[in-house]
């Protein structure tokens, strides 16, 4: 893919698009790790800037035949309402503040999931023009994901671990 | 009738000390005297509905002709009852509101005066003395609108029509009264005594004329259109006063002419009542819902109201024909608690939208909000008022609806025709109205005053002074006391009742605190509803303690992800009765104007677009500007006769002169 | 067992049932729709896991809300609870059974909605606002149905009081399948569907802001308060359905002072409410939300099918 070329020099496009995260790091509350939710997760999913390959799988995760809504898993559509994030994607220009946005509309305490590799770490899109970060600049994620797309058998059995059922 | 004398000499004296004191002590003095003057007024009037008698008092020496003649029986009583009620708070408000124009001495002697009207045109019994105080109470007002003439010529408009209108309603009640006064002595009993000699034909043609005048005073579409202009135009002391109690004036007279003077008619006369009745409902409740201006949508509100009221008139009236003396009974008295809770909710509502107006300088709407933060205690008696008019259980207006439906609903009893057909519209209307005025209060206070302020002014608004707080809490006493305990006020409305139908042994509803329906198996206890509802929300605060939560955190507003919300984000009131506006728009016939002004090089750019969408009053755009269109037209073909020639003007005299001259011969 | 006891016994009895039953009714529509598409679904008590983790989170007030946030449900919840407490549910003798009236009970529901629509409006955002606006429109146009379809009941009746339409059907059982009932069952039925928000007037489940109805109201609560209003709308949907139910259909319910009629009456009205929350399910499977301005034809029509019950009910008479 030509677009995932790494150079040491930084291109003069590079230089002019992209905006590297400055901001520091969310700062979160010591959270208690997943079991506390007793059954019931809603998850609020933002799409920092997928190619929405991990949304197909999460559609299915959800759909008939994973069916992760018999655990009680789901989404919602207001982060008030939601557990914490379900965030696919590396980190584009114009979803870093959205982002931020959204992580102070979430009542505490939350769970961050970072689903795919590129909420991970980047994956193919690290060095693309238009990216400045990836998630974890932004807040550290408590469960992770990983897979390019994950399998949604993956997905499922990631949020079970969190909804405890 | 002591008491009452005492309290209009009150009145008087008010006005004679704003006629004559210096700037700083006018206003107080006045308005404290009349304050008095409408509690004395309400003393007597309460004295009147708890031993049901009737007084009388006579006089020649102030009225020429057949002098002044005053009866208080228990239902001029009860009207004179919510005039005191708003009365009061008017007067008390007005010592922190008047400064400018409304503090001149013209203003308020005028002022005095309508007051002092308001409390005797339910107690005048014969033909002068009613005509008389009538048109003071119509001039006094007519004059008052035109206090403050800052702001744009709306007041002299608004006057324009109220005038009109009201000398024309005039017209016809003198007319329908000498009527039905031929051959007999022109005091309310002598009339009364004397009508069964008149043909039915004359007695019927009485009443079509008194119900013109009278339903236009009352705000019945399509006689309505001077009350939209004339109650925001005027100052809001005088809008209280002329929504709380004036338009119940116009019920009132409904009731005397066609009950005591006439008594009761034919069927088709309530019939007549009624559809008045369920078509002001409905239009009000509609352009209430679609106004965007707060004392607009109120006086909307009031047309619904009092087509309510007309509608439980209407269908005493026709059950009293039929034959279901017990019901109708019911019903009149449904239409005469609904009379005291308007005054008492209208009234608060109406001060609290001068409240609004003087802290903000605006009563638009869409350029409010945010106001429960700057002003709590308006906002406090804006929310229970319209809590009230919106018929939430345990408030006064909850009480007289739910009569009201009791009435319509056991009228079905009666199996002649015109009683069902008379129930059914009154049901379907009462039905309608409902939610629309629920949409129409929610718009009023969740748009002005919560959300985040839309305006500077709104942005910077401050609580009123102490006197007009009081004076609008005062007001939420009646929703309250009548929400909560209505049974011990039915056996008053009752005295009122049967002294408007002439049947003094019926009882509808027992003794006790709460609405219990005799024989017909129908009962409400708001009282204990209200504990139970109090029990609950204790129950969740408590549980809410125990939980151990932490305090709220405030956060900003969740806005989807794009930049913190502003208030130009907010729903407007405009967008708010836009779904409603739509659906109705057939009724409504809003008028849109669009304007798109392209760019020079080419006509598929725009450069600008102007949107302009704006709900009239329909029946006033397709029914009366045509009308008036019509009679200037006549007048300016006229005015083609005078053309200066003194020697055509003498031509004119002398052909009259010789026509008068033949027929008499 | 004495009179006064056995009402409270009764009244309690009644809120217990709609505080538990209601999210389980929620549950059991989810769990309809879920196997009607194929899935597994939620289990039937998932609403209720949902509350108790509602329970632990924060709670959030935005910047520009007043006292009329946090009030909005518990005003929902305490109309709802009062008008569930004192309906003839489970037998003819709730608490305050003598203010029973249809009325009553309609016009609590009406405070319900409006101050879900203040609580809406509080928060100055634009999707509150919108939802509040669509919420009172729809509200406006059902309750003319609403208020003249019962209105046909109570003429049928003689008397607006629910205890005494219930024991006035029970003694005539003719009246349940009369054409006045059936096309009152008809005209509430549209309406239940409009006061409760199921498709195919509003989607409870969607996440399209600009379709939302009634969940763009609560896109600020957050925690406790939206435990407590999506209790409070869980216990408005149990009422509705359990009046529909109990209303035209009131066998079971227990007349007497005994406890085993008591019982008795809990499980016709469990197995009742059921049966309504099913037809509606399958209801809302088998059709998709209508768009906001085809909503007006709906309840037009519903309000043509009361007025049809209470002059059917007249002529029949």
């Amino acid at each position: 893919m030509i677009f995932a070329r790494r150079s040491r020099v930084p291109s003069p496009f590079r230089l002019l698009f992209s905006r590297a995260v400055t901001e520091p790091r969310e700062e979160r509350p010591p959270q208690v790790a997943g079991v506390h939710l007793h059954g019931s997760l809603q998850l609020r999913h933002v799409d920092v800037g997928s190619c929405n390959g991990c949304e197909v799988e999460i559609a299915s995760a959800l759909a008939p035949h994973y069916d992760a809504g018999q655990y009680g898993i789901g989404l919602v559509a207001s982060p008030r309402h939601a557990d914490g994030l379900l965030v696919t994607g590396v980190i584009t220009h114009n979803m870093d503040g959205p982002l931020r946005q959204t992580l102070a509309a979430l009542a505490q305490p939350t769970v961050i999931v970072a689903c795919g590799d590129c909420a991970v770490d980047g994956g193919i899109f690290r060095a693309a023009p238009g990216v400045s970060g990836i998630l974890q600049d932004v807040v550290i994620p408590d469960v992770v994901i990983r897979g390019c797309p994950p399998h949604p058998d993956d997905i499922v059995r990631a949020l079970r671990r969190v909804s405890g059922r | 009738m002591g008491l009452l004398g005492l309290a209009a000499g009150f009145c008087a004296v008010a006005a004679m000390a704003a006629a004559f004191l210096a700037r700083r002590a006018r206003v107080v003095v006045s308005s404290s005297l009349g304050a008095l003057g409408c509690l004395l007024a309400g003393a007597s009037a309460l004295v009147t509905l708890i031993t049901g008698t009737t007084s009388t008092f006579y006089t020649s020496h102030l009225l020429p002709g057949a002098g002044l003649s005053l009866t208080l029986d228990p239902l001029g009583a009860i009207f004179i009852l919510a005039t005191s009620l708003v009365g009061v708070a008017a007067c008390v408000y007005c010592v922190s509101y008047a400064h400018g124009p409304m503090a001149s001495r013209a203003a308020m002697t005028l002022f005095m005066v309508f007051v002092l009207t308001l409390l005797v045109v339910p107690a005048a019994s014969n033909v002068v003395s009613f005509m008389f105080v009538w048109e003071l109470m119509a001039l006094s007002s007519l004059l008052l609108i035109l206090t403050d003439q800052s702001r744009n010529d709306d007041s002299r408009s608004a006057a324009l029509w109220y005038g009109v209108m009201t000398q024309l309603g005039a017209a016809s009640i003198l007319l329908g009264l000498l009527l039905a006064s031929r051959g007999s002595a022109s005091t309310f009993s002598a009339i009364s005594a004397h009508a069964a000699q008149l043909s039915p034909n004359v007695r019927s043609f009485a009443f079509v004329l008194v119900l013109l005048g009278f339903s236009s005073k009352a705000g019945a579409v399509p006689l309505h259109v001077w009350l939209p202009k004339a109650h925001p135009a005027a100052p809001s002391p005088v809008s209280a006063l002329m929504s709380g109690s004036m338009v119940a004036m116009g019920v009132y007279g409904i009731i005397r002419v066609g009950q005591g003077l006439l008594h009761g008619g034919t069927v088709w006369w309530w019939v007549a009542v009624v559809t008045l009745g369920v078509v002001s409902a409905f239009y009000g409740a509609l352009h209430s819902t679609t106004s965007t201006d707060l004392k607009r949508l109120l006086a909307y509100s009031t047309i619904d109201i009092q087509g309510l009221v007309l509608i439980g008139v209407g269908a005493a009236g026709v059950l009293g024909d039929s034959g279901q003396p017990f019901i109708a009974h019911l019903a009149m008295m449904a239409a005469l608690m609904l009379v005291v809770a308007h005054a008492g909710f209208k009234g608060a509502l109406f001060l609290s939208a001068g409240a609004v107006e003087r802290a903000t300088g605006t009563r638009d709407l869409d350029r409010l909000g945010g106001l429960i933060h700057t002003m709590p205690v308006t906002a406090f008696v804006v929310a229970i008022s319209a809590c009230s008019i919106m018929a939430v259980p345990t408030l006064s207006g909850f009480s007289s609806e739910w009569l009201l439906l009791q009435g319509l609903l056991h009228g079905f009893n009666d199996s002649s025709t015109p009683a069902m057909i008379v129930m059914l519209l009154g049901v379907i209307s009462l039905a309608l109205t409902g939610g629309l005025t629920a949409v129409a209060f929610v718009k009023a206070f969740g748009i002005g005053f919560l959300g985040q302020p839309r305006s500077t002014g709104a942005a910077q608004a401050i609580e009123v002074p102490p006197t007009m707080k009081i004076a609008m809490l005062w007001l939420v006493l009646p929703s309250v006391v009548l929400g909560l305990v209505p049974g011990e006020f039915v056996g008053l409305v009752n005295r009122a009742a049967s002294s408007a139908l002439g049947k003094t042994s019926l009882e509808p509803l027992d003794h006790g605190t709460g609405l219990v329906l005799a024989q017909l198996r129908g009962a409400v206890q708001p009282a204990e509803l209200f504990m139970g509802v109090v029990g609950v929300l204790l129950l969740v605060s408590a549980a809410n303690r125990l939980l151990e939560q932490r305090r709220a955190r405030r956060v900003d507003a969740w806005g989807g992800g794009r930049d913190v919300q502003t208030a130009r984000m907010q729903y407007t009131a405009t967008s708010f009765a836009e779904p409603l506006q739509r659906v109705f728009a057939d009724v409504l016939r809003p008028d849109t104007d669009v304007e798109v002004t392209h760019i020079a090089e080419s006509r598929y750019y725009e450069q600008s677009l102007m949107y302009d969408n704006r709900v009239n009053d329909v029946l006033e755009q397709r029914g009366y500007r045509p009308v008036i269109n019509l009679v200037l037209r006549a007048g300016r073909l006229a005015q083609r006769l005078q053309n200066g020639s003194i020697h055509r003007y003498l031509a004119f005299g002398f052909v009259a002169l010789l026509v008068i001259l033949v027929v008499l011969a | 067992m004495t009179s006064p006891l056995y009402s409270v016994i009764v009244t309690l009895v009644q809120v217990v049932l709609a505080a538990t039953g209601g999210p389980l009714l929620i549950g059991l529509m989810a769990k309809v729709k879920a196997r009607a598409e194929g899935r597994v679904g939620a289990p039937i008590v998932q609403p209720l896991r949902d509350l108790r983790k509602l329970m632990r989170k924060e709670r959030l007030h935005a910047r520009h809300s007043s006292v009329m946030l946090p009030l909005a449900p518990m005003v929902i919840f305490a109309a709802t609870t009062v008008a569930v407490g004192i309906s003839p549910l489970v037998s003819t003798r709730p608490l305050l059974g003598s203010s029973a009236d249809i009325f009553v009970i309609v016009y609590l529901l009406l405070t319900g909605s409006v101050a879900a629509a203040l609580g809406g409006l509080d928060a100055g955002t634009a999707f509150g606002g919108m939802g509040s606006s669509r919420a009172m429109t729809i509200g406006a146009l059902a309750e003319p149905a609403l208020l003249v379809a019962v209105i046909a009941l109570s003429i049928q009746s003689s008397s607006s009081n629910l205890t005494t339409i219930v024991s006035a059907t029970l003694a005539h059982p003719d009246w349940v399948f009369g054409p006045s009932r059936l096309l009152a069952l008809g005209a509430l039925g549209i309406v239940v569907i409009a006061e409760t928000g199921r498709i195919p007037v509003d989607n409870p489940a969607t996440h399209l802001e600009l379709t939302m109805v009634h969940e763009a109201m609560i896109l600020e609560y957050a925690g406790p308060e939206l435990a407590l209003y999506h209790l409070g709308e869980a216990m408005r949907v149990s009422l509705l359905f359990s009046l529909v139910a109990t209303l035209f259909f009131p066998w079971g319910v227990a007349t007497g002072h005994s406890v085993l009629a008591l019982v008795v009456g809990v499980g016709a009205l469990v197995v009742k409410t059921a049966l309504v929350a099913l037809a509606v399910a399958l209801i809302e499977v088998r059709s998709a939300k209508l768009r906001l301005f085809r909503l007006p034809e709906l309840l037009a029509g519903g309000f043509v099918l009361s007025v049809l019950a209470v002059v059917t009910g007249l002529v029949t008479r």
